[in-house]
């Protein structure tokens, strides 16, 4: 486990130095928020029911922005050819690398979204909510994201690639996590959905590192 | 050296071979490595020589595990039998692995903690990087090094942590002199102790115990 959370804090504090991967998503995640209200006219109730849907819908493509620089710099630089003769599974590896991103990406994306709620005009109530389900999602985004971010490590230019590999594979995520939010102010409570939406988060955790590890055998030989 | 004798002492004494069988290797729909066999025993150095794209690349890679080869078996007797070829071996490839935005120190110790699989031990680090000549870049981002100072960083690995085989390819690309004979010391040095080395190389070096293996180019079959 040594060789686990050694690679974990080296992508830390490259995503820390380098910085521009977390700044990009969070930037990207602002502006497109934003731009919501000034495209849709300044009407607070429809503001407020769709709210949700655009945190989310605009925090997914926020984390697709990062997605490729999971594996991609340490494919250019040689590292990911000697990460794989280190006694640590490549599924190991890539779900080190997963956490990383996770932690660099998805939870600063959690936490700006209750922040951009107010320029959407959310429900103050479901704030907690709001946090609770893209905390407990956004471990799908980076653990999914893996699997497309090592399908295309070698195209050039595979951005594009990326998103078509990826987004379908949001579509649960998105779903359960915006009628969680939406079940709270209903009669039915959050509890379904939210277990739901945790449940595909660990089923994520579980088998996008071995998909990943998969497509990056290919990609090494 | 007494320096490198005390890097490597931890090791122990396991006569190692590795050892090729018919091995056919393709590269894009085409035959690279045609029914090749070469033992490497227990202390020996074997060379790889042969013209640009006659397939050395392509056999360490194999060897390294991340090629299947079409046909053929790669084994290595008397290693650890719980751990793969690639998990005995160091792999020094045509890039360096080194991270521009860490310090050369941090670089080491990254490799150090990963491939050894313990805490890093920062005495054994700096002797590794004094070999190699890096002793007063120590604290210096990666990201001003020369390339041959990135590629002397790219071989410290070699000892940080150790490993009975390794597999260097065109290790002296970008070195000066010196360095590659502080290079040719390191790999003399591990094959006394009973280590495996496979190089690719088209510069003559002064290796101990050496054989060359020339790979002929193939034809492009019609």
């Amino acid at each position: 486990m040594t060789s686990f959370w050694a690679l974990v804090r080296r992508d830390l504090r490259l995503a820390v130095r380098e910085g521009g991967a977390i700044g990009t998503a969070l930037g990207f995640f602002l502006v497109v928020v934003s731009m919501m209200p000034l495209g849709l006219g300044p009407d607070l109730n429809l503001l407020a029911r769709i709210a949700t849907g655009i945190l989310w819908i605009a925090l997914l493509l926020a984390a697709l922005l990062s997605l490729n620089r999971i594996f991609e710099a340490d494919y250019e630089d040689g590292t990911l050819d000697v990460l794989a003769t280190g006694r640590l599974p490549l599924e190991l590896v890539a779900a080190a690398k997963a956490l990383a991103h996770w932690i660099t990406t998805g939870i600063p994306l959690a936490l700006l979204a209750p922040v951009l709620g107010i320029l959407l005009n959310l429900d103050i109530r479901s704030y907690p909510i709001l946090v609770a389900t893209t905390l407990a999602g956004t471990p799908a985004v980076s653990f999914l994201g893996a699997i497309g971010a090592a399908l295309t490590v070698k195209a050039r230019r595979g951005g594009l690639l990326l998103a078509l590999v990826v987004l379908p594979l949001y579509v649960p995520t998105l779903i359960f996590g915006i009628s969680t939010v939406s079940a709270t102010m209903g009669p039915s409570g959050m509890g379904a959905a939210f277990l739901i939406l945790t449940a595909i988060s660990l089923v994520a955790v579980v088998l996008g590192p071995i998909a990943a590890a998969a497509a990056l055998r290919i990609q090494l030989q | 050296m007494r320096q490198l004798s005390f890097i490597l002492q931890s090791r122990k004494p396991v006569p190692v071979q590795l050892i090729a069988e018919d091995l056919v290797i393709e590269r894009g729909g085409r035959v690279v490595i045609d029914g090749l066999s070469v033992a490497v025993s227990e202390g020996e150095t074997l060379v790889l020589s042969g013209a640009n794209g006659a397939g050395k690349t392509t056999l360490l890679r194999a060897i390294a595990g991340y090629v299947r080869p079409a046909a053929g078996t790669i084994r290595l007797d008397g290693g650890d039998s719980e751990l793969t070829i690639s998990e005995q071996a160091h792999v020094v490839g045509h890039a360096n692995a080194v991270k521009s935005s860490m310090t050369v120190f941090e670089n080491a110790a990254f490799w150090s903690e990963y491939l050894s699989g313990h805490a890093s031990d920062t005495e054994q680090i700096e002797r590794a990087l004094r070999h190699f000549g890096l002793e007063d870049l120590v604290e210096f981002p990666a990201a001003y090094l020369s390339a041959g100072q990135r590629r002397r960083l790219g071989l410290a690995r070699l000892l940080l942590a150790p490993r009975p085989l390794w597999l260097l390819d065109e290790p002296t690309v970008s070195l000066d002199i010196a360095s590659s004979d502080r290079l040719v010391a390191a790999v003399n040095h591990h094959t006394s102790g009973g280590g495996l080395a496979i190089i690719a190389t088209h510069v003559p070096l002064a290796l101990e115990r050496v054989r060359t293996l020339t790979i002929a180019p193939r034809r492009m079959a019609a």
